[in-house]
């Protein structure tokens, strides 16, 4: 036991980006009550510079990889890629919501800060070493898209969906903190590394590390919709606002992969015979319910909900696949869909409208005639998320299933690959809807795309696109960066 | 003698009487202190198994255990209240405005 407990300038800067964050969420918020009535979007740029310090902060922490904090938080490219994917994700959602909040008659400080505390637990669950951080980092995440979630306190669709997501979010933490305390009974370490030494030794009893890790993956399972505790995902992302829905839909989701493939692969590597099949019933469930749901789907934010879920049972599979390939798809996969899902959102961010009058999928009719940017930037994001090829959904599909096949779980690639045909009905009927419909009543007086909202867009069809053609610029780094210290 | 059985076997007790109160109570109030009793078990079993391994990580994992749970509650009760300033109810089949 070391008696100096003071932590090296190393190990600060490994924990950079989360020191940033809380600072700049602090002064956002600090600054709301100083700036009085004036105008908030300001503070939208002062949280946007903050995230992308973090992020460089992030990016520059990777060049001196390794432990800090009495091993409590690990720098590797596996936590390096997952802090920045969500980094990535809190500055979109600022550029979608800014617009929108304005409008709404609520743009304010508290609405940024608590995108960048979100983001700090996000952070905190990507690079956590430890269930002890992994706990907190869930437990920031969450606490701050509780609030979030019913950010406009006047709408009763934000109250309910706030309180949906607060009562079955806290229900399934306490499950994994449940599971958590039996780990560190078992083994008595709440080290991921230190619990995968104890557990190859095969002297704890099986059946209780078992129902620990059941009990554990309960609460990711819940954060990232897998069923059977995908039910919440369509409630909330309806009711809330839709920059809200993109960013749950993305950044909790990604940070909370992270987490169970380093648990999973790390501490219950030695018990991987239990949790395999698991995981394949729990991705095909997930998959299924997913895209036959979504098909029945009149607004477009419930689709969009449901399509997510089925996302999340593609990234499963690649998780049940348990290989550096699977995992280097996990990355990719998680990539792809921030983005186009964070796109997807911002164009019914911006089809909504004050009030969310217009979320129906009908909605939509004759949009090329009347807006042909966002229907082009839709039209790429929509073929994407069906795996039209030269977009990034395309690659991540495509190394999901081969990730699947390698591992020999035939059977898993070829019912995922079927359900992502049923995945294309619904997306295509968008599509369909929008360019052979008259406009209606919702397309005849469009808003102005307002500048923010249109770099959101290009940012995300872009990126979209570029994985698509060239999907070396990230799946290089994830494959190097997917043996998790093996 | 009371050894560590005995505490799991509390533990496990509350567990079961939480998760029952939040699956079957309406009045949202009392499946937030079902929800609070869950986390209770936890920190029993936190205390009871940092005892039996001699270390202090599961009384520390306890503290943010409390801590995390005093936020939760209230950032729950301030949706709770949001919640009822609008629709004037707290019960929970009352909370229908968004389904399939």
């Amino acid at each position: 036991m070391p008696a100096n407990f003071m932590p090296s300038a190393a190990e600060y800067f490994r924990f950079a980006p989360e020191i940033i964050l809380t600072i700049v969420g602090t002064l956002v918020m600090i600054l709301e009550a100083m700036t009085g009535d004036r105008d908030k979007s300001s503070l939208g740029y002062v949280s946007l510079l903050g995230l992308a310090a973090a992020m460089a902060a992030a990016v520059a922490a990777n060049n001196d990889p390794g432990l800090a904090f009495q091993s409590m938080i690990i720098v590797d490219g596996f936590a390096t890629f997952f802090r920045v994917l969500v980094l990535g994700v809190g500055m979109l959602t600022i550029l979608v919501s800014t617009n929108y909040l304005s409008e709404a008659k609520a743009n304010s400080g508290d609405f940024y800060a608590l995108i960048l505390f979100s983001v700090v637990g996000q952070s905190l669950m990507a690079c956590a070493n430890e269930l002890i951080m992994i706990f907190i980092g869930i437990e920031i995440s969450s606490i701050a898209s509780y609030i979030l979630a019913g950010y406009l306190r006047d709408d009763r669709r934000n109250n309910e969906s706030a309180l949906k997501y607060f009562l079955m979010g806290s229900f399934a933490t306490a499950f994994l903190l449940y599971g958590v305390a039996w780990i560190y009974g078992l083994t008595g370490s709440t080290n991921l590394g230190e619990i995968r030494t104890v557990l190859s030794h095969g002297t704890a009893p099986t059946a209780m590390v078992g129902i620990s890790a059941a009990l554990m993956l309960v609460g990711l399972a819940f954060k990232v919709s897998a069923a059977p505790f995908q039910v919440w995902a369509p409630d909330v992302y309806q009711g809330s606002s839709a920059p809200i829905s993109a960013f749950m839909s993305a950044g909790p989701k990604a940070a909370a992969f992270a987490v169970m493939v380093r648990v999973f692969y790390t501490s219950f590597d030695s018990i991987s015979n239990q949790w395999e099949p698991v995981f394949w019933i729990m991705s095909l469930a997930t998959m299924v319910i997913g895209n036959f749901a979504a098909l029945q789907q009149r607004n477009i934010k419930r689709m969009l909900a449901y399509s997510s879920i089925a996302h999340a049972g593609y990234v499963m599979v690649a998780v049940t696949s348990h290989s550096a390939v699977g995992t280097a798809a996990v990355m990719f996969y998680l990539a792809s869909y921030c983005l186009m899902n964070i796109g997807a959102f911002a164009v019914v961010t911006w089809m909504a409208r004050d009030g969310e009058k217009f979320v129906e999928v009908d909605d939509f009719s004759g949009l090329a005639q009347k807006q042909p940017f966002v229907t082009a930037i839709l039209t790429v994001l929509i073929l994407s998320l069906v795996g039209v090829p030269l977009t990034g959904g395309f690659f991540g599909k495509f190394l999901v299933f081969k990730a699947a096949i390698d591992s020999h779980l035939m059977w898993l690639a070829i019912l995922g690959l079927l359900n992502s045909a049923v995945a294309a009905y619904y997306y295509l009927r968008v599509l369909v809807v929008m360019y052979f419909r008259e406009p209606g009543a919702s397309t005849v007086n469009l808003p102005p795309v307002a500048g923010t909202l249109r770099v959101a867009m290009l940012v995300t069809t872009l990126g979209t696109i570029a994985l698509g053609i060239f999907p070396g610029l990230i799946l290089g780094f994830a494959t190097q960066s997917s043996t998790l210290g093996k | 003698m009371i050894t560590i059985n005995h505490y799991m076997a509390v533990s496990a007790a509350l567990l079961l009487i939480g998760t029952v109160g939040v699956m079957t109570r309406r009045n949202i109030v009392v499946i937030l202190m079902s929800i609070e009793l869950i986390l209770n078990a936890v920190n029993v079993n936190l205390i009871a198994f940092s005892k039996y391994h001699n270390q202090v990580t599961g009384q520390v994992f306890a503290i943010f255990v409390i801590a995390v749970a005093v936020a939760e509650a209230a950032v729950g009760l301030g949706v709770l209240i949001a919640m009822f300033r609008n629709k004037g109810t707290v019960q929970a089949d009352e909370v229908d405005l968004l389904k399939w």
